[in-house]
């Protein structure tokens, strides 16, 4: 058994994903395969899915042409940044018409709340999980969240980051980007998810 | 103003397809294919050239509709060196401005100063040279220049192609630590010295790096990426097809499997007839030549 984590490969900041869990399984001393991920025969070999940033109407679409839709739910640990963070809510406001997500957080997030690209911004948050430059990006925000959840993060009274367990499942959303600027939640998830 | 922020959003948009709209039907068949973003603008560069006279940044309106219905970014064309659209177009709060030789330049010496500005700019280049003096100048995106409004790929390929040796050349000057031949290269590019030798560190572009300019078809699509483009912008290529929606979503899924022939293949599958193209060599106005 070798331990193999994904990233959603179609769209959006996939690279800077790679190097960060690649970077954060290095610090951890782990043999970890990081693999970007397009079709849907690879889905089952692995131990965890990241979602990137990008556009979440793109990201469903390509993932249900691809057939990979309900493979993906099946996935026992999901991390998803900005609009990977959508695509795992249960709820989500401005949403297009069409758009599904894989509905397996119970989360209520609003698309691009924080307003248009001139709005984008970066802060610095301090966190039990340690000190880091948060890049928001027309980031969507977290209006709800169900009662089995933990918060790991917030602005103010803003929930930016928060996790949930459900049995053997484990799924863990930012509203940032911390791929940009820190391993501290690649590492975090890869914890989670080989338990460690 | 925050170069940063601009960069990342431009990460974010990689590996994906930014389709020019004139309205907001168009829009809504763009964002159904599944674009990344929609380039809000008056006329598909195939029109403007039909056109011909001066084209200017488009109606405020007409952007704002296009803002209304959509829930992807929006960008919007402002002529080469004119500024004051620039700031009108950053004001209506669009989310990337494509400072663009497909309107006709404002200003034959001078690029905006994109530095000054809080929205993010995206700039054309045929070359290195062309593509390191826009960053300088304060763009977070570069698009290699295909000849819009032609549906001939030639012109683009030829561009990214240029990119591509000149980055190749940089990488050989520093692996030899010819550090006196970068600092030529960076006189010859009219640039910064840390810009030559960033670039030949990473080798690549230090902004994202888009096609557009000719894309017609999947194939013509999945070239650029496979030329080594993060991702495309077509513009008359899918209105000007005969069937626009099956066109947006056929680009769009040749850019995300754009490795992959035989999806590529299936992308293809009866799209009817793609736009009409034209021999470079008859054209009146070359737009890529605009704004060195």
């Amino acid at each position: 058994m070798f331990n193999r984590i994904g990233v959603l490969a179609f769209h959006g900041d996939v690279i800077e994903h790679i190097e960060t869990t690649k970077n954060a399984s290095k610090n951890l001393h782990l043999d970890i395969e990081v693999v970007p991920v397009r079709a849907k025969d690879i889905i089952h070999t692995l131990d965890a899915l990241i979602i990137p940033g990008g556009e979440s109407t793109t990201l469903h679409k390509l993932c249900e042409r691809e057939g990979m839709w309900e493979g993906m739910k099946k996935i026992k640990n999901i991390f998803g940044t900005c609009a990977g963070a959508i695509m795992l809510a249960k709820v989500v406001h401005h949403k297009t018409a069409d758009q599904k997500t894989l509905e397996l957080m119970d989360i209520e997030i609003d698309r691009n709340a924080y307003g248009k690209q001139t709005e984008s911004f970066e802060k610095n948050i301090q966190i039990s999980l340690g000190n880091i430059n948060a890049v928001f990006i027309r980031a969507p925000k977290i209006k709800k969240v169900g009662k089995d959840l933990e918060i790991l993060a917030r602005i103010k009274k803003e929930i930016v980051a928060c996790e949930q367990r459900i049995g053997d499942s484990y799924y863990l959303a930012t509203c940032f980007h911390p791929e940009l600027t820190s391993t501290v939640f690649h590492e975090y998830f890869i914890k989670q998810v080989y338990r460690i | 103003m925050n170069n940063r922020l601009g960069k990342n959003l431009a990460q974010m948009l990689k590996g994906g397809v930014i389709m020019d709209v004139v309205n907001a039907g168009h829009a809504n068949i763009a964002e159904k294919a599944g674009a990344v973003a929609v380039m809000a603008l008056e006329r598909v560069p195939a029109d403007i050239r039909s056109a011909g006279g001066v084209a200017r940044m488009s109606d405020p309106i007409m952007i704002k509709g296009i803002q209304k219905v959509v829930t992807i970014p929006v960008m919007a064309k402002c002529r080469i060196g004119h500024f004051v659209e620039a700031q009108i177009l950053e004001s209506l709060k669009v989310d990337f401005v494509d400072e663009s030789e497909v309107l006709t330049p404002a200003d034959e010496q001078f690029h905006i100063d994109k530095h000054k500005f809080k929205v993010p700019f995206v700039c054309g280049c045929r070359n290195l040279g062309e593509a390191l003096r826009r960053i300088e100048e304060g763009a977070v995106m570069i698009r290699t220049k295909g000849e819009a409004g032609t549906g001939n790929i030639v012109e683009a390929v030829k561009h990214i192609r240029a990119v591509n040796s000149g980055i190749a050349e940089l990488k050989v000057l520093l692996k030899k630590k010819q550090i006196i031949k970068l600092k030529e290269k960076a006189k010859e590019y009219r640039v910064s010295n840390e810009l030559v030798l960033q670039t030949a560190k990473l080798g690549r572009l230090p902004v994202v790096n888009f096609a557009a300019g000719g894309i017609a078809t999947p194939a013509d699509a999945a070239l650029c990426m496979q030329l080594g483009v993060d991702g495309v912008f077509v513009g008359s290529g899918i209105f000007k097809s005969n069937n626009p929606e099956k066109m947006a979503k056929a680009i769009v899924d040749a850019v995300a499997h754009f490795n992959d022939p035989g999806k590529i293949a299936k992308a293809s599958e009866n799209l009817g007839k793609a736009m009409e193209g034209q021999e470079i060599a008859t054209l009146e106005t070359k737009m890529a030549t605009r704004g060195v």
